[in-house]
């Protein structure tokens, strides 16, 4: 009973700033969803979905493909590799976004060596691909949000396939076929969770691909809000955004639906030798997406801010940013994990599909809304509660630390949430029914035979939920108190005047807390 | 779990606001902290006023309004005309009668009754080449000429629904008329060589890195740059560059300031920008910020000056920031920013 109550109370959170968005939209745009709607959203829709196809495509290949290579052969840095195919995770996608820019300019260091190597001197004279594209931007957020897919790919290959897989070894397939017909298909539910992560945040990109300049809806959404002036023409492109949501959330419960979940027998593969042409293979393989997700643009950053600190010292105000980044991200942390677990186990209870999954999956709606749009849509909606409240409240939730947390947790809910979710399914509902046969509460039942079995899940999701907290900007931007700055804001404080380079220091301080946390992660005290 | 509730009381405590002080002013502005942090800071040593600031960059307007009146607003800073209007038009600003903030500044740079006070003005200018192109073609450009074929592939522009630009279009859009404009994007798109994106800066890395030849950016960031103080590489981008106020006239936008319609500190907000009107502060927007100053009396930065005179032009500005809405609809129709 109180679980539902709790479940019902996230659901809620979560409706706030969508039923305000529908107030808002209901307010009718006059004549400007006709000129929207011929103008604007073929080319933004026909852009999105072609960015979507794109990152996805890249995220399923390289994050699987070298979740695969780690798990099952043995070849030159596989540790080492294995581990630092998670950092990506670490680099909010707009930092990238920058240190990408400018590590491709025409006045950066590859298209100035390119053009030395040829003898050239005009950059108009060879087109070298640019980066502010479609393709760019595809490339660079494929980059950063593969591990969502490498993470659970590589947990269900090490675990939920070892029998079957070493089956389908002692037949004599070749490596290919064996990742084709029985990895993949089996890893399925695991990259369907872990790709549909990836194209959440795809969708609700507003930074990367305002930079790399590719009009998405999400970039419609701002321009109409902001420079068309019009809240309901933009609560209207967002609300058209979430069909886009909902078609994720109907492809990822497709690729889960035919899975298996349960485990049979948690037995660990041995991984196999590769040939030394292979293996070398295999080690570029992997070490590509690394390079391409972390190493280049954290050495830029290293770069960037090292020439700050040396000519300007360190930012004063450093240490207040990053306290106020991780005040904010803990505490919107546990509240997200204290939501999520009712979510989780109303899901459970169902015996098919029913009023708990539909709650679960309304839970996560947040995740897809952009930041900055559900931000617009909590204004709103707090600003109607203060009215109701003034008088008595003391305070006023407009402008306070609780309207951010609260933000924090209506958009990342959807990790904790998903988690648990996953985790759920490796525990067989049998266990649920030995201990309830043996009179086992259900306060029982939870804290003592659920938590337990979920710690690995439960601690994964934290640190997914505490990083998308840290990197969290547009909502953040929007409804901070006075005088409150966080990593994220102050960078981009910089980025706003195209001084991104003075931001260095805090993007390169927010990739720093992202790996401390990755690192965690990576060196498996924690399992997804 | 005792132990979890335990953390967040204690994380929660860690939460409260900002406490009251004898005097302070909240500041709500979409500049940027790092460019008026030095004018309030001089603010404070002179009144012993705290300024509390939030920056926010799009929605302040609307964070202002979803407040209501509760909001904690005082002054609400911004730069471009079309979002100081849309306070104004939002009804999120008060009259307000100063004697000093009326001899400050021109007239045709604040609201007759008080609502909204241009603080600083800035020029919409052509960036050229200054390799590229002879000096006495630079000085004869126009807007127009940007759109002219021989400068095909040649022109790098940020986006056309950025406000500085929809500002520049509805200043076109006045002069010549919707059809004008809508041939004229037409031809500007055509003679762009990259995509209408990225920020101001970026127009003078690419043409010191040779993309393009001529672009469209404000004149203050040149004056960053020449500084050095983004660094040596960024003065070089300014170097490439000659800054052109286009001799048919330059299309002027302005930074500028309201006091927010429920403002808790009245008078400290009065205060506070009859500060920023000041001889002191404008000498500051000028030397820190390269902008032009709008009190006459206040001195050019030398690297400012050296553009020539800019003139702000006879139509209102409240007239053009109410194109603004129109002047980005062409901007979709042509589809500039695909």
């Amino acid at each position: 009973m109180w679980m539902r109550l709790a479940a019902g109370a996230a659901v809620a959170l979560v409706a706030l700033p969508i039923l305000a968005l529908i107030g808002a939209a209901a307010a009718g745009s006059g004549d400007l969803w006709p000129h929207l709607l011929h103008y604007v959203l073929p080319h933004a829709l026909l852009e999105t979905v072609l960015l979507l196809a794109s990152v996805g495509a890249l995220v399923v290949l390289v994050g699987s493909g070298t979740a695969w290579l780690v798990t099952c052969y043995r070849f030159p840095c596989r540790h080492l590799l294995s581990a630092a195919l998670v950092l990506p995770l670490a680099l909010p996608g707009y930092v990238a976004a920058y240190a990408w820019l400018d590590v491709m300019h025409p006045a950066g260091p590859v298209q100035m060596a390119i053009r030395q190597a040829l003898g050239v001197t005009d950059p108009r004279a060879i087109p070298l691909p640019e980066i502010r594209s479609l393709g760019g931007c595809a490339m660079v957020m494929g980059m950063v949000l593969f591990p969502y897919v490498y993470l659970v790919a590589r947990v269900a290959f090490r675990t939920q396939g070892a029998d079957i897989l070493r089956a389908g070894q002692s037949t004599g397939a070749s490596g290919w076929l064996l990742f084709w017909r029985v990895g993949l298909p089996m890893a399925r539910p695991a990259i369907a969770a872990g790709g549909a992560l990836a194209l959440m945040e795809t969708l609700n990109d507003v930074g990367a691909a305002e930079i790399l300049g590719v009009r998405t809806l999400t970039v419609s959404v701002y321009v109409t809000w902001i420079t068309r002036s019009s809240l309901p023409g933009a609560a209207q492109i967002a609300l058209a955004l979430l069909v886009l949501v909902a078609a994720v959330i109907a492809l990822e419960h497709w690729g889960r639906e035919h899975g298996t979940h349960a485990v049979s027998n948690p037995a660990t593969l041995e991984p196999r030798p590769l040939t030394r042409l292979g293996g070398l293979a295999a080690m570029l393989a992997c070490a590509l997406p690394t390079l391409l997700g972390f190493v280049v643009p954290v050495a830029y950053l290293v770069w960037a801010a090292s020439q700050r600190i040396s000519e300007f010292g360190l930012p004063p105000d450093l240490a207040a940013w990053l306290g106020n980044s991780a005040r904010l991200s803990v505490l919107a942390t546990m509240l997200a994990l204290m939501l999520a677990l009712p979510l989780a186990y109303g899901a459970r209870q169902d015996r098919k599909p029913g009023p708990g999954t539909a709650l679960l999956k309304m839970g996560t709606l947040g995740y897809a809304l952009p930041g900055g749009v559900a931000a617009v849509g909590l204004i709103i909606a707090f600003g109607r509660l203060d009215d109701l409240t003034t008088g008595w409240a003391p305070v006023a939730l407009s402008g306070s630390m609780a309207a951010v947390v609260a933000a924090y947790v209506i958009r990342f809910l959807a990790i904790p949430a998903g988690g648990l979710d996953a985790g759920y399914a490796r525990i067989r509902k049998e266990v649920d029914w030995s201990a309830q046969s043996m009179g086992s509460s259900e306060r029982h039942l939870l804290w003592r035979v659920h938590l337990p079995l979920l710690l690995p899940s439960l601690s994964a999701a934290a640190l997914l939920t505490f990083l998308d907290a840290m990197k969290e900007l547009p909502a953040t931007l929007l409804l901070r108190p006075l005088n409150v700055e966080t990593l994220a804001t102050a960078l981009y404080a910089e980025a706003a005047r195209g001084t991104y380079e003075e931001g260095a220091v805090a993007a390169l301080m927010l990739a720093l807390a992202g790996l401390l946390f990755v690192l965690l992660l990576a060196v498996g005290r924690v399992r997804w | 779990m005792k132990r979890t509730i335990i953390a967040m009381g204690a994380l929660c405590l860690t939460l409260g606001g900002v406490s009251a002080h004898a005097a302070e002013v909240n500041l709500y502005t979409t500049r940027e902290p790092n460019l008026i942090r030095p004018l309030l800071e001089r603010f404070t040593e002179q009144t012993g006023t705290t300024v509390n600031t939030v920056f926010v960059r799009g929605g302040l307007a609307e964070r202002i309004a979803a407040e209501g009146s509760r909001s904690a607003a005082d002054v609400a800073m911004v730069v471009d005309i079309g979002n100081l209007m849309e306070l104004v038009d939002r009804d999120l600003s008060q009259p307000v009668q100063s004697p000093m903030l009326e001899a400050a500044i021109p007239a045709n740079l604040r609201a007759p009754d008080g609502r909204w006070f241009a603080l600083s003005t800035r020029a919409r200018a052509i960036y050229v080449s200054r390799d590229r192109i002879p000096p006495d073609e630079a000085a004869k450009l126009t807007y127009e000429d940007l759109a002219d074929p021989r400068f095909r592939g040649r022109v790098c522009i940020r986006s056309g629904q950025h406000p500085y630009n929809t500002a520049l279009f509805s200043a076109l859009l006045l002069q010549n008329g919707e059809s004008w404009l809508r041939d004229y994007l037409t031809g500007l798109k055509a003679n762009l060589a990259r995509r209408a994106a990225g920020g101001d800066r970026e127009v003078a890395r690419d043409i010191m890195a040779g993309v393009c030849d001529v672009g469209v950016a404000n004149t203050y960031y040149v004056g960053l740059m020449l500084t050095g103080r983004g660094g040596d590489e960024q003065r070089r981008w300014g170097q490439a560059v000659r800054v052109v106020l286009p001799a048919k006239g330059a299309a002027v936008n302005i930074s500028g300031a309201v006091v927010a319609r429920h403002a808790p500190n009245r008078a400290e907000a009065i205060r506070l920008l009859e500060f920023l009107a000041s001889p002191e502060a404008q000498s500051l927007y000028a030397e820190v910020n390269f902008e032009n100053p709008v009190r006459a009396d206040a001195p050019l930065s030398p690297i400012v000056a050296g553009f020539g005179t800019l003139r702000v032009g006879t139509t209102p500005l409240p007239e053009i920031a109410a194109q603004r809405s129109r002047a980005s609809r062409i901007v979709d129709e042509v589809g500039f920013d695909r």
